[in-house]
């Protein structure tokens, strides 16, 4: 279903209705009430859609070009999207990390200044360290990545005699439990840090703003009901019971010349 | 060889809360003043696209840039200590307006009991009280004598809450200037339940204002949109008090006042007597500048503060061997850990919506409101209910025993996303003898300058005052009508890696001893009494509150004092 979703061209009406709300011009005080507003006649305008033009292919310009690869080799975008579909799978709730666009997430954000930790402190020495004092060693985000994925493949070949993306899904979760205990030991690899690294980004990148690649068409949020960039909840912030949005992006706040 | 430039009256080193309050009252008072922020310049405008989790919450775009400078961290004195590399426990802010931009805003004054600590827990219990080790102090100034300057910090900021608050909490002298912010289903829970049991619930004050309010310097501000995106973020709305929105423009305003941005103190320039200005870097070119002046104003995060003292050899560092010396003495936290989740099968709630300050709390078991004789800790906490607005990528609420990841955790995490309320204490956290700041011996930041040390554990008062607030979360909580809850009384070593709390506080304390103590009441060095240094690092323990509203009156009464002294000079207690 979200699959559909993602194939579904720009809706013009909705950026021209969120344009007119007020929403989306910056600094303007807006009231909650908008909001609500916005939550009931997006739901409408989706339901009014959909049966018309369903069988409509796709314009090229609605291929998503931010789809392709800034650091991973093809294998390891595979094993990262296999890897994060066990720790957010899809189920009867919604998609899993793959649909979600997790692997590209996590392949943009290793290209990018968090992947190569240039905002944490990296100068050494480096010393063995407490549990209590945090990340003490000299792998970068990218690095450590990189080599966890690698040892991710050589362990179930070891142990399956396959590579991680060809075992099935219940061995991938012992694969990935044994790295998750630390238990094992390839190359000096750190495979708890390294478990923990994708998992953290599995995690931001099923529910970050779509703009970063993951959280397609905002089916994470939805899944949590979450209703992501609003203005403003003013007018409902008191209210008894609970309400239910369609949620914007960061995308549907851009207001450009 | 530093560029010498012109002398001024006043410099200011930092320009968060403390430096724009002390700028904004020394130039409306007719004296110049140069401020200098190590960080950019900022405004409203930057914060268009701030509803940006990832960004802001878990890529810390408003915190310091760890790759120039961090802290280093051991438990205790036995072990090495070790660079903290990535943020964890606590978030040090960056650029103008300091960590004064990205916190949530919650205003507490601080309870009567902990300027006096010292004197009213031997006055109730008797010496023995204190356990060893324990390096109690009276703050060398009382809840009357700083009241005045919480009033002028409320009128300022705008501070929106009750008309009254609870007997035991604050006698103030003038109500706040904007009423309370709304209220939510769960405050109200939260509030009919603490009722009931006989307790004192109210409305948390807050720096997100409630109404549009216009301040006694005339700068107007907008309501709070309860948006929920207030720790950690700047606000667009400019609803949420900060320097930038409020002291700032007015100290420019008078043309007295000269900010400089990226401009990194490394040092004080002194004779050990007198100041006579400060060393700093423009940080993009790398050029070192000496600004010359008759005052010196500290006014940087609690480290800042520390280890510049440090590392210009100004001030008796503190040495806990010998327990002497004061620089770098008492250094505390936040004692968080309490709490009780409420979990509500037959109902969502809106947990997305919210503020920063949004929330109610109750001061029953807080200071010394409650009898400690049968007790094995001193102090409290605030217990309250907060509606910040939870975020996803950070909030993944589960029942104890859940998985940490698929398909169960998922579920969970999805099924309780609206459904889960938190009963939370904040925690006071006592001074003990071996936790302190100094200088790493090893570590340095990227000019070369020595990092910060800490060096800092939980004890066993610690242990005892969750596990005593953990009970009283989850009486609370047992009466709003949830499922099930389910409490956590459990605290172990302290660990730097999950976030608790930006409350660091210590290291340049106030007090009447100059032995003990950097700065007396009117946050002037002891040791040098041109210079003045304000900030939570003044505490010389930390209250069961947020720190900022005390943060807020030191920094006025700060300003009082520098114009004292510059008409008089001396010592001014």
């Amino acid at each position: 279903m979200a699959k559909d979703q993602s194939q579904k061209p720009q809706d013009e009406s909705r950026r021209r209705f969120l344009k007119y709300s007020g929403t989306a011009i910056g600094g303007v005080v807006v009231g909650g009430v908008i909001g609500g507003i916005i939550g009931s006649s997006l739901k409408k305008t989706d339901k009014e859609e959909k049966p018309a033009n369903p069988e409509t292919p796709a314009p090229s310009s609605d291929r998503d070009y931010n789809q392709a690869l800034m650091f991973f080799t093809q294998d390891q975008f595979l094993i990262t999207e296999a890897a994060s579909e066990r720790i957010y799978p899809m189920d009867e709730l919604g998609p899993g990390a793959k649909e979600l666009g997790v692997a590209f997430f996590i392949d943009h954000q290793m290209a990018s200044a968090y992947g190569i930790n240039s905002r944490d402190y990296m100068s050494p020495p480096f010393y063995p360290s407490e549990v209590s004092q945090g990340y003490q060693l000299s792998f970068k985000r990218k690095e450590l990545l990189a080599l966890g994925l690698d040892a991710l493949n050589e362990y179930s070949t070891d142990t399956y005699n396959k590579p991680f993306t060809k075992i099935a899904p219940e061995e991938q979760d012992a694969v990935l439990t044994a790295f998750e205990k630390n238990e094992v030991k390839l190359k000096g690899v750190p495979a708890a840090a390294f478990f923990n690294l994708l998992h953290n980004l599995t995690i931001e990148g099923v529910y970050s703003d779509p703009l970063y690649g993951g959280n397609k068409n905002m089916a994470g949020w939805k899944m949590r009901n979450y209703p992501g960039n609003q203005m403003s909840y003013y007018d409902v912030i008191e209210k008894e019971e609970f309400i239910k949005m369609e949620p914007l992006s960061l995308h549907d706040h851009l207001e450009l010349g | 060889m530093a560029n010498k430039l012109p002398k001024v009256n006043v410099v200011i080193v930092g320009m968060g809360w403390v430096g724009g309050i002390i700028a904004a009252e020394l130039t409306k008072a007719g004296h110049n003043v140069v401020g200098l922020e190590r960080g950019k310049s900022r405004g409203t405008q930057d914060y268009y696209h701030v509803h940006d989790e990832l960004r802001y919450a878990t890529r810390y775009e408003l915190m310091q840039d760890l790759s120039k400078e961090t802290i280093t961290f051991r438990n205790t004195e036995k072990i090495r200590a070790l660079p903290m590399r990535t943020y964890g426990s606590f978030l040090m802010g960056d650029g103008l307006g300091g960590a004064g931009v990205h916190w949530n805003g919650q205003y507490y004054r601080f309870l009567p009991y902990d300027f006096e600590i010292y004197t009213k827990t031997v006055e109730r219990y008797g010496k023995s009280k204190i356990p060893e080790g324990m390096t109690l102090r009276d703050w060398g100034i009382t809840y009357g004598e700083l009241e005045p300057y919480f009033v002028k910090y409320e009128q300022m900021a705008g501070i929106s809450g009750d008309k009254e608050l609870p007997e035991h909490v604050s006698q103030m002298s003038k109500p706040f200037p904007t009423g309370p912010m709304k209220q939510t289903p769960g405050m109200k829970l939260f509030t009919e339940s603490a009722k009931k049991l006989g307790y004192h619930p109210y409305n948390i004050p807050s720096a997100n204002l409630s109404e549009a309010y216009t301040n006694p310097d005339g700068i107007e501000r907008a309501a709070c949109q309860y948006c929920g995106y207030c720790e950690r973020f700047g606000c667009e709305y400019g609803s949420k008090a900060d320097p930038v929105v409020t002291v700032l423009p007015v100290a420019l305003q008078t043309g007295k006042f000269e900010l400089r941005t990226f401009s990194n103190v490394t040092e004080i320039i002194h004779d050990g007597k007198k100041a006579t200005g400060i060393k700093y870097v423009n940080v993009p070119t790398g050029e070192e500048y000496m600004q010359p002046a008759d005052v010196v104003i500290l006014a940087g995060y609690v480290f800042t503060n520390v280890r510049l003292l440090l590392v210009s050899k100004l001030g008796q560092p503190y040495d806990p061997k010998s327990d002497t010396g004061s620089v770098g003495r008492n250094y505390a936290y936040q004692v968080n850990g309490a709490s009780t989740a409420a979990f509500y099968e037959d109902r969502e709630f809106n947990m997305a919506m919210g503020a920063g300050a949004l929330g109610s709390c109750i001061d029953d078991f807080n200071g010394d409101n409650f009898d400690h004789s049968s007790l094995n800790f001193l102090h409290g906490a605030n217990i309250r209910f907060t509606q910040a607005g939870l975020r996803p990528i950070q909030y993944q609420p589960t029942p104890a025993g859940t998985p940490k990841w698929g398909k169960s955790f998922k579920q969970a995490t999805l099924h309780n996303a609206n459904r889960v309320l938190s009963i939370a204490g904040q925690g006071a956290c006592m001074p003990y003898r071996h936790h302190y700041l100094d200088l790493d011996p090893e570590y340095k930041d990227a000019l070369g300058i020595p990092l910060i040390r800490m060096t800092f554990d939980f004890e066993q008062q610690d242990i005892e005052l969750v596990k005593f607030i953990a009970r009283k979360t989850k009486e609370i909580a047992d009466g709003m009508g949830a499922t099930t809850t389910q409490m956590n009384d459990v605290i172990k070593q302290y660990n730097i890696v999950p976030y608790q709390s930006t409350h660091n506080t210590g290291g340049t304390i106030m007090g009447s001893d100059p032995k003990t103590s950097v700065v007396n009441n009117y946050l002037q060095m002891w040791d040098a009494d041109n210079v003045f240094i304000c900030g939570a690092s003044n505490f010389p323990h930390n209250g069961g509150y947020n720190p900022t509203g005390v943060v807020g009156a030191l920094a006025y009464r700060t300003a009082e004092g520098v114009g004292k002294y510059l008409q008089k000079g001396g010592s001014l207690v």
